[in-house]
């Protein structure tokens, strides 16, 4: 067991001055418990921050701040000319984890690899059956089936290969789900029959160790001093849960915690004048949206679809539901942050005459009622979901439009939406891995159309033809022009109606250094301190 | 007393499996899956959202599913949480000891002010004292927690400094958990700073939490205190010339206790299970948390076996309060 009394913790604190070398912990306010440290069997962000971000690397990482991929644990690929086989190349010397549960007696090679992911890949492979859900992130990223094979070529290089083009392919690499595991443990593991222990003892060759975790409590690292990198700044790391926001702020003044993740975007100004405090922020990749049912009456008409967008008053439900400057009034249906971004496309000025006369034309009777579907509790892409619904109401009743609103529970609401129920439904986008595909095919596709997850239910051959043809190119020019006139095609047909981009904050002390907020919504603290 | 007790105990079988029936039926009624709303807004096919599905025993019918759920128990076997796919029992374990010292603590709290104040109210009934506790413990009752709890942080945290913001002790201090009471496990640990530290950490949350009972056990102690004042042998106790605090305390409160004591029983069961606001302001990990977020992930195995342990201890409370009628008053005891 170890202790550190208050005493030591202030002679050590001291004594760190005196050489010069921060030994203070950093503390992180987060929101939520980690699901388990079994990155692969998990989906949700607070899990990727306490999991995938400090114990784990990947192949290749996202550069801080970015969403650009740069080598991590591959020092470099190479991709056939196909683009159906990429082989990447080990770094060498890569150290795992040296903890009182497992010493490793070797350095990371391609077993590693192979071992992360035909686990997820091969239903025959031991520690397939071990995952009772399975591998949600790998199955829902489409991985079963673009993954051919992941052969070991000799120590230090790995063959993949993908049964078609994909150029989100290294984005994904680079993403928690493709995080890369010591196989020596886990045949450890196996033969002591402890398996579980991966879920709970994890080990990884990531820049911060594993330490202890108590649920609902923290979760506490120490820096690895292997990392490939270089060992982080901050001596060990605390990652403090606190449900509320409004704690974790009060716990940020106190100085009981150095960084708090997820600020209310209310308390950002307050927060920017608080002399001890600042604010890192940027544009995140969400989107939030109002879908169409096109296989409904009526909604089945663009001329319909179009006079709602320009009867409803964007900027006010922008500014009223988000507070000034927190979030960007959408016109497209991703953010000016990733790739293909259409600049030329804006949002038509708010004109009730007009959508009157496009109703009338199209046949809508006055005092038509449609469904909105809304969830009951607020989430980052719909703060207050029953605001932003009474102010659609009240602005298309000027069109003589009667908006329905139908507020239920999340699970519910997904469900209904799915099922094609409504006729409008709220909704909202948080991108996975930078790439405009992971916003256009799980929304807007043919196929979503026909599982209903592509809640429009719309399906445009044209637009379906662009976004295939850009996942399948790799040149940057070549996909950016493909996707802006997948976006004009999107904008003349108007499936959705694009409300907003959030902007995320990260608070936290004024002498916390070297932290990045990512447009990813991750979190990563290698190379943070606190001076 | 013996076929008092065992009449109650003959009561406890039919509560447990109307318990058992009712969350596992309740929570199922909920729209959404475990599947589903795992997966959030992210794509689910058919196919996967199926095998996921029997992986977990849930495309079986629900009355397979309730027996697979009673043989388990049977069993002793509580399952495994779907989220965590970590067992229901070591869960619970871990975040048991936390909810139990804080609501030991509010109940501490609450249980010597509430009394306390009841007490002198009565006897100095009409008076200034009286009104104020009066007044008090309506706007106490009235208190909406999480301002409350808000408000409390801002002043005696933020602003005087004087009480730490959250959590159960400072982070600088690494305990190791072996019984997971903090303030037994700092002792353990041979850490009388720790252990001062923790104690620190449980003064705002045990204020917060033990605020509303603290203005029930007020309320209730002094109109039953004013009842019982007004009895005979209160009066016969005062003509044969017994001392104040022993008509009051011995002839006087022993009495009134009895409904005090069924609102302490009833509370017990509020402060365990619906701790779920003071635990989520002051970060404090317990079970009210824990079973909030496990409806919201439809994570069946938490919630039925998390409902149902708090169920078993809520019973075992009302039941040793029960007992305790039996011994604070005879009649009760002798009743069939």
């Amino acid at each position: 067991m170890k202790m550190l009394p208050l005493r030591a913790a202030i002679a050590a604190a001291l004594l760190s001055v005196a050489v010069g070398v921060s030994a203070k912990p950093l503390v992180v306010c987060t929101e939520a418990s980690p699901e388990g440290f079994d990155m692969v069997q998990y989906t949700t962000a607070v899990t990727a921050d306490a999991v995938a971000e400090t114990i784990f690397n990947r192949l290749a990482d996202f550069k801080p701040g970015t969403t650009e991929v740069i080598p991590a644990l591959a020092e470099s690929w190479d991709i056939s000319d196909d683009g159906l086989t990429y082989t990447f190349h080990l770094r060498k010397g890569v150290k795992f984890h040296t903890t009182d549960y497992f010493k490793p007696t070797r350095d990371m090679n391609a077993d590693d690899v192979v071992w992360s992911f035909q686990r997820q890949l091969d239903p025959k492979h031991p520690w397939h059956k071990l995952s009772s859900v399975g591998f949600p992130y790998f199955e829902s990223m489409g991985f079963k089936e673009l993954l051919k094979s992941v052969e070991k070529v000799d120590d230090n290089t790995v063959k993949f290969t993908l049964t078609r083009r994909e150029a989100p392919f290294l984005a994904d690499i680079a993403m928690a789900f493709s995080s890369i595991y010591s196989a020596e443990y886990a045949d450890q593991l196996l033969k002591a029959n402890k398996a579980g222990d991966l879920n709970n003892k994890p080990i990884g060759t990531g820049p911060f160790v594993f330490q202890r975790y108590a649920k609902d409590a923290q979760v506490r690292f120490k820096a690895n001093p292997d990392y490939f990198r270089g060992k982080p700044p901050a001596d060990s790391l605390i990652l403090a849960i606190a449900t509320d926001n409004n704690v974790r702020l009060q716990k940020l003044k106190a100085n009981e915690c150095q960084i708090a993740l997820y600020p209310k975007p209310d308390d950002i100004p307050s927060i920017k004048k608080d002399t001890n405090l600042k604010v890192d922020e940027l544009n995140a990749m969400t989107v939030s949206y109002i879908a169409m049912n096109t296989s409904h009456k009526y909604m089945s008409d663009v001329r319909v679809r179009k006079a709602i967008d320009i009867a409803f008053d964007k900027a006010a439900y922008v500014n009223a539901l988000f507070g000034k400057g927190n979030a960007t009034v959408a016109v497209n249906p991703y953010p000016d942050t990733l790739l293909g971004y259409n600049h030329k496309l804006t949002n038509p000025p708010r004109d009730l005459d007009k959508a009157r006369a496009l109703l009338k034309e199209a046949g809508v009777p006055e005092g038509t009622t449609f469904t909105l579907f809304t969830r009951n509790g607020g989430g980052p892409t719909n703060p207050n979901p029953m605001l932003g619904a009474q102010m659609m109401q009240a602005d298309l009743a000027k069109v003589g439009i009667k908006v329905d609103i139908r507020v239920m529970e999340w699970g519910e609401m997904l469900k209904r939406a799915k099922n094609g129920e409504h006729d409008m439904v709220s909704a909202g986008w948080a991108g996975d891995n930078g790439d405009p595909d992971n916003f256009l095919t799980p929304m807007l596709s043919c196929e979503a159309a026909k599982n209903g997850e592509n809640y429009a239910r719309w399906c445009n051959e044209k637009f379906q033809a662009l976004i295939d043809e850009a996942r399948a190119k790799v040149n940057p020019d070549e996909r950016t022009a493909l996707y802006e006139q997948a976006q004009a095609i999107f904008n003349q047909d108007q499936p959705w109606i694009s409300m907003a981009h959030t902007r995320m904050f990260t608070a936290m002390r004024t002498n916390v250094e070297g932290y990045h907020i990512s447009p990813l919504t991750t979190n990563n603290f290698a190379t943070t301190q606190v001076k | 007393m013996f076929s008092f007790i065992a009449r109650r105990l003959g009561l406890l079988i039919p509560t447990f499996f109307g318990i058992t029936l009712l969350t596992f039926a309740l929570i199922r009624m909920i729209p959404g899956d475990p599947v589903e709303v795992m997966m959030g807004e992210r794509r689910v096919d058919p196919e996967m959202h199926a095998q996921a599905m029997e992986r977990l025993g849930l495309n079986k019918p629900l009355y397979a599913q309730y027996l697979d759920y009673i043989g388990k128990l049977a069993h002793g076997d509580l399952g495994e949480s779907l989220r965590t796919r970590e067992s229901v029992w070591t869960e619970f374990s871990s975040l048991f000891p936390a909810t139990l010292e804080l609501s030991m603590a509010a109940l501490l709290f609450a249980g010597i002010l509430g009394l306390l104040a009841g007490v002198i109210a009565a006897l100095k009934r009409g008076s200034l004292f009286d009104h104020g506790v009066m007044g008090i413990s309506l706007a106490g009752y009235s208190m909406p927690i999480f301002w409350w709890g808000l408000i409390l942080i801002m002043f005696f945290s933020v602003s005087l400094g004087w009480t730490p913001v959250s959590g159960r002790i400072d982070l600088l201090y690494d305990i190791e958990p072996r019984t997971g009471f903090m303030l037994i496990d700092t002792l353990l640990a041979d850490d009388v700073g720790a252990f001062f530290d923790a104690l620190h950490h449980l003064i705002l949350p045990a204020i917060v939490l033990g605020t509303i009972p603290l203005a029930v056990i007020a309320r209730m102690t002094r109109s039953s205190m004013l009842e019982v004042l007004r009895e005979d042998y209160i009066r016969t106790a005062r003509a044969k010339g017994l001392s104040p605090s022993r008509v009051v305390f011995v002839h006087g409160l022993r009495n009134a206790l009895i409904p005090v004591l069924t609102v302490v029983g009833l509370q017990v069961g509020t402060l365990l299970a619906g701790a779920v606001l003071t635990e989520t302001i002051f970060s404090w990990p317990g079970i009210g948390k824990w079973l909030i977020e496990a409806i919201g992930a439809r994570d069946y195995p938490v919630v039925q076996n998390g409902i149902l342990l708090i169920a078993c201890l809520v019973i075992l409370v009302n039941f040793v309060v029960d007992i305790l009628y039996g011994f604070a008053n005879p009649r009760i005891r002798h009743q069939r």
